[in-house]
């Protein structure tokens, strides 16, 4: 459980940063509150010649609202998420989820930028970034450009950012107020990633569902966005047979694997039994 | 001038500390501030690190082993294989259970993780970084994973170093990956038994392989000095002076010139017995380089390669009359030991103490059958918080209780109620052999079905079912009742030894001119708090506050020799030592004190910290006076100073018992167990220290959560170890650890000075059955009479599936 050994970098602006990426090429990697990248290192199973820490850099660290445009910078903690009553008085779902990752310790350290560049399906807030239809900017040394969360994964550790580019901020616009929202996650404990989960965020009107996205985690190679579930609740009183088709459909685009949380099978039913509960609270909370 | 009354007898019997008291723990100052002294914190001057090449195979041959580029890195210093360790014949050791363990895989690698090679470098990233580049060429073998299968006709031969060993330490082998037959009982007039019975009921039972996992994994420091030829190794040993005793025979070096330290331990529970292939290494290692060598397993190293616990596949068998009184028990276990038969138990007891199996119940007849096996599996076998081989045997007879009340349809509690061993049959005879010294039962179940309200529960059971069917909820509530005896305190010398070594143990007490006292122990603490609990023993015997003792443990240049720390023994053995080591020492305080009152002994009697004439208390002399006088007096025929030693051989074992409930909703939906209550009551004898019994008994039932909940090291079909992190294997967080509610009943041992039985894994025991039998319970009404540990969200969703519940 050593890490081979590596040089370490400590750049206090973005472009510095991203001038030692470029020069330092493939073997460099960045490193933000690495909860992440740190234990694969001591698994040999990155084994980064050179780490960009992006500690000092002071521009990636805040959170800024306007209107209800949201602005989150890579290097915001998990815990501040949390303890920022701004953001939860517009978009609520963000305490929900950051509150289900791991335990006070790996919050106060573990990033914001780092948990949805991870690339790791088991990553709770990609799933979360999808579901509220955030986007990602990426800069590098050709320039800046925008990537919606739900184009940025391909596959297990495999998203579109390129070597080089740092994800800088993600861009969300808060959900209309008297949404509702939920995140509904099963675990074996405190610490652990998901059996199944599942984000829903919804909105009525007169009494049906106007509008809802819906998003899973864990569940396969890449987080999913369950749009065909998502449309099937809109126009529906969110009755039980409606939920229970919507989990199904949900369903249908799992494609866990099996591991120490249970089989395949198990996995998959859980996966409709946390859309089904996270559809009924978001519908609760939903004015 | 003030005239100050003299302490009353309370205000002195407070001031000692002693028996009952809930003095807090003395460690807990040096372990809250981070400075308690563990095997890593040892550092010496020019110290070198060991790390292990592993085999990323289950089973496999080793065709050959290339150090060069390892050596090229920077800083190491050697590697060494079996074929340098052969020369030394060190190459093998022998293990606890009779058997020889491959200290660095020679030839053949049998398990996934198995100890390869031994990289020492200046460094532990030196050593990490090298250990990446020894290049060893295996070609892979058949793998036997599952024991059902290692005594197949075609099974792969695993050990090929004994292959022509037929007769093992414990008999003939009947098959060359068979390790052991162990009998005990009446075979014969069990199955008869069996087959007059009203009734009969047969489970297949399995205890899952897990892990102890303490905090501080294992690891030692050894140092050779060449000068002066004396080795000194520190190390996470649950008994220093048994490792000595190994050590020496071993590697030659004289006994005296061996010195083992025990330093803080950072939990044990059965990890720490054994003797470990990184332990030969550094000491090898040491000598060869002349340098102290540090070896310390990181969490994956631990929970894959030193020992292990449970892996028992067992088949119970009730005989019982129609109205519940059971009539015989007959027992099967097919035992994984993995490659290497590195159980820790007393040499004769190859399954340990399973024969504990009857339980609490008067069962007339009775029969136990242990197959010992090896498979592709890590060694150990070693009593995980519990005395050998007690939990399995307790979850056995717990659960097939249970499943023969199903059977019956009778209350679990009743069915137990009717078979328990009676009040006034104690000392009792078991069927099996042991002499249970002894019990209240009927009293401890009475309290405890009384304060968990036990008809209220199975009413509210019968409201949740009815709504359950009528689709008013989707969580099922299940009750479960345990009701263990444990036998600890191993033991008497006449049937225990460890490799010969007799399980006695001992305590020196030295009292200081002053009036204040060390006192040494041949035991170990390793989180039960022994300079707390034995100072109050002490305090209680010879009359001084708690708080002048000092208590050492672990170091085998000033400690008595012991046998260490493990099945609940050192309460039973090395406490009971201490009392009559304070005798002692209060016998001769008695002659000092008739000395300086000028009466006979016999005119005088001992009242909390002193001796007093008899009919005149004023009269008195008090230990601390005493303690001075026999340092500063010339008292004719006895010789000055207060010290004694007293290495105690228990005429028996102890057999603490206890009553527990537990309720539990289960989400059958998600196969989420809740655990709504925890009810334990202890019957461990006299109470030494409270809060100390209390914070075991916290400890022990969340380690039973643990194990009935979700752990697991289990084996895929190529050999491969799942699992086997942090991430995995379940430990439970504060979160998930329910409120417990502790409760107690007191029956002293008859046997022991003090009337103690020792408690430290009592929880483990009855824990682990309390909380399966209350998951078995809420599904019970559905037709499910067993289903397997651990009960984690997965298989406990299956059984809800399979019993048509989950739609
Ligand atoms: C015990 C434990 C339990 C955990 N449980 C959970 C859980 O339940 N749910 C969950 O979601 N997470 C969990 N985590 C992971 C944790 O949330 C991590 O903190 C998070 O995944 C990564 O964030 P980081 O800041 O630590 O990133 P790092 O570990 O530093 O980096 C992760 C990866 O992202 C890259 N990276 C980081 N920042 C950037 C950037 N700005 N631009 C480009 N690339 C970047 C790194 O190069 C690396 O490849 C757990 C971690 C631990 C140790």
């Amino acid at each position: 459980m050593i890490p081979g050994s590596f040089d370490y970098h400590r750049p206090s602006s973005i472009g510095d940063a991203i001038g030692l990426m470029s020069s330092l090429g493939d073997d460099a990697m960045i490193v933000a509150g690495g909860h992440s990248l740190i234990p694969m290192m001591k698994l040999r199973m990155a084994l980064p010649e050179h780490l960009v820490d992006l500690q000092d850099v002071q521009s990636l660290k805040s959170i800024s609202i306007e209107n209800s445009q949201i602005t989150l910078g890579a290097m915001v903690t998990q815990a501040e998420l949390i303890t920022s009553e701004e953001l939860h008085e517009i978009c609520p779902l963000l305490r929900e989820a950051a509150l289900q990752i791991a335990d006070p310790q790996v919050r106060y350290v573990g990033t914001i930028g780092g948990n949805v560049a991870n690339g790791d399906p088991a990553n709770d807030m990609p799933a979360i970034m999808q579901t509220l239809n955030a986007s990602f900017t990426l800069v590098g040394p050709n320039g800046e450009r925008s990537v919606a969360a739900r184009d940025f994964y391909q596959g297990a550790y495999y998203t579109t950012r390129e070597d080089g580019e740092i994800l800088s901020s993600i861009h969300l616009d808060a959900p209309t107020s008297g949404h509702g929202s939920a995140y509904e996650k099963q675990k074996r404990k405190i610490g652990d990633y998901a059996t199944a989960a599942a984000a829903v965020v919804l909105t009525l009107s007169g009494g049906t569902c106007a509008t809802a996205s819906i998003g899973l985690t864990n569940l396969s190679e890449t987080p999913l966005w369950a749009e065909e579930a998502a449309s099937i609740l809109v126009g529906s009183s969110l009755d039980r047979e409606t939920i229970k088709a919507a989990a199904a459909a949900a369903k249908a685009i799992t494609n866990p694997a099996e591991d120490g949380r249970g089989p395949i099978e198990f996995r998959k039913h859980v996966a409709g039994i946390m859309v089904e509960r996270a559809i009924a609270k978001a519908h609760s909370r939903a004015r | 001038m003030n005239v100050q009354s003299p302490p009353s007898r309370e205000e002195r019997i407070k001031k000692l500390q002693g028996l009952g008291s809930s003095r807090k723990r003395v460690e807990d100052a040096r372990f809250t501030q981070g400075t308690g002294n563990y095997v890593d914190d040892i550092k010496l001057p020019g110290m070198l690190f060991g790390d292990f090449v592993r085999s990323p195979y289950g089973h496999a041959r080793i065709k050959s082993i290339d150090k060069e580029a390892a050596l090229a890195v920077p800083g190491v210093i050697a590697v060494l294989t079996a074929e340098d360790l052969k020369p030394l014949n060190l190459h093998y050791m022998p293990t606890l259970a009779g058997d020889v363990q491959a200290v660095l895989a020679d030839e053949k690698v049998l398990f996934q993780n198995q100890e390869v090679a031994f990289v020492v470098a200046q460094d532990r990233y030196a050593a990490a970084d090298a250990v990446e580049l020894v290049e060893v060429d295996y070609e892979e073998l058949p793998v036997i994973n599952d024991a059902f299968k290692a005594l197949d006709d075609d099974a792969p031969l695993l050990r090929e170093d004994i292959k022509d060993k037929m007769e093992g330490a414990h008999g003939p082998r009947k098959h060359h990956n068979h390790i052991f037959l162990w009998e005990e009982g009446d075979k014969e007039g069990t199955e008869q038994a069996l087959n007059n019975a009203e009734v009969m009921v047969e489970e297949k039972i399995t205890y899952q392989r897990v892990h102890p996992c303490p905090l501080e994994t294992c690891g030692c420091v050894a140092s050779m000095d060449k000068i002066n030829g004396k080795l000194t190794l520190w190390g996470t040993f649950q008994a220093p002076h048994a490792v000595r005793t190994v050590a020496s025979l071993i590697t030659n070096i004289p006994e005296h010139n061996i010195r083992v330290v025990s330093p803080d331990i950072g939990g044990g529970f059965g990890n720490k017995v054994g003797v470990y292939p990184g332990y030969i290494c550094s000491v090898v290692a040491s000598i060869v380089t002349g340098k102290p060598v540090k070896w310390v397993e990181d969490r994956i190293e631990n929970l894959t390669s030193t020992a292990f616990a449970r892996d028992y596949h067992m088949t119970g068998k009730i005989a019982a009359t129609a109205d519940g009184k059971i009539t015989g028990l007959w027992t099967h276990v097919l035992a994984d030991h993995g490659a290497f038969d590195a159980c820790a138990d007393p040499t004769k007891f190859p399954a340990g103490f399973f024969h504990i199996v009857t339980g609490s119940y008067d069962i007339p007849i009775a029969y136990v059958g242990v197959d010992g096996v090896y498979t592709n599996k890590a060694p150990g076998g070693v009593a995980y918080r519990c005395s050998f081989r007690v939990t399995e045997a307790a979850y056995l007879i717990e659960r097939m209780i249970d499943v023969l009340a199903r059977k019956l349809d009778m209350d679990p509690v009743e069915l137990r109620i009717k078979n328990f061993i009676k009040k006034e049959q104690f000392p009792y005879q078991s069927a099996l052999g042991w002499e249970y010294d002894s019990g209240d039962y009927h009293t401890a179940m009475d309290q405890a079905t009384k304060a968990v309200d036990y008809p209220a529960l199975r009413a509210e059971q019968a409201e949740n079912r009815v709504a359950f069917d009528r689709g008013e909820t989707r969580n099922l509530m299940g009750i479960g009742v345990a009701f263990f005896t444990e036998i600890v305190g191993a033991g008497p010398v006449k049937n225990c030894d460890i490799l010969g070594l007799g399980m006695f143990d001992s305590c020196e007490i030295r009292i200081h001119p002053t009036g204040s006292a060390i006192a040494r122990l041949g035991t170990i603490s390793q989180g039960q708090g022994h300079a707390t609990t034995f100072a109050q023993i002490v305090a209680s015997e010879i009359g001084i506050p708690a708080e002048d003792i000092t208590l050492e443990e672990g170091d085998t240049d000033t400690a008595p020799y012991g046998l260490g720390t493990y099945g609940s023994r050192s309460t039973p053995v090395a406490g009971a030592a201490t009392a009559m080591a304070g005798r002692k020492i209060r016998a001769k305080a008695q002659m000092i004190a008739a000395y300086l009152l000028e009466v006979h002994e016999g005119d005088l009697e001992w009242d909390v910290d002193r001796f007093q004439i008899k009919g005149n208390p004023e009269a008195h002399k008090t230990m601390k006076e005493i303690a001075f006088a026999s340092y500063n007096q010339a008292i004719p025929g006895l010789e000055p100073g207060l010290e004694a030693v007293s290495y105690y051989d228990p005429p028996n074992m102890t057999y603490p018992f206890g009553a527990y409930f537990c309720v539990v909703d289960v989400d059958v939906d998600t196969g989420v167990t809740d655990i709504r209550k925890f009810y334990a009551l202890d019957d461990c004898g006299t109470r030494i220290n409270p809060m100390i019994i209390e914070g075991q008994v916290h400890g022990g039932l969340t380690e039973a959560v643990a194990i009935a909940m979700g752990q697991e090291i289990s084996y895929d079909e190529i050999g491969n170890v799942k699992g086997a992190s942090l991430m995995d294997f379940y430990l439970p967080t504060a979160v998930e650890t329910p409120t417990y509610e502790t409760d107690f009943t007191v029956t002293p041992s008859p046997h022991h000075p003090i009337g103690a039985k020792g408690v430290g894994e009592s929880p483990n025991v009855g824990g682990v059955p309390a909380l399966s039998n209350a998951v078995n319970d809420a599904f019970a009404h559905k037709g499910l009479v067993h289903t397997q540990m651990p009960h984690d969200h997965w298989r406990v969703w299956q059984t809800a599936q399979r019993l048509g519940l989950t739609g």
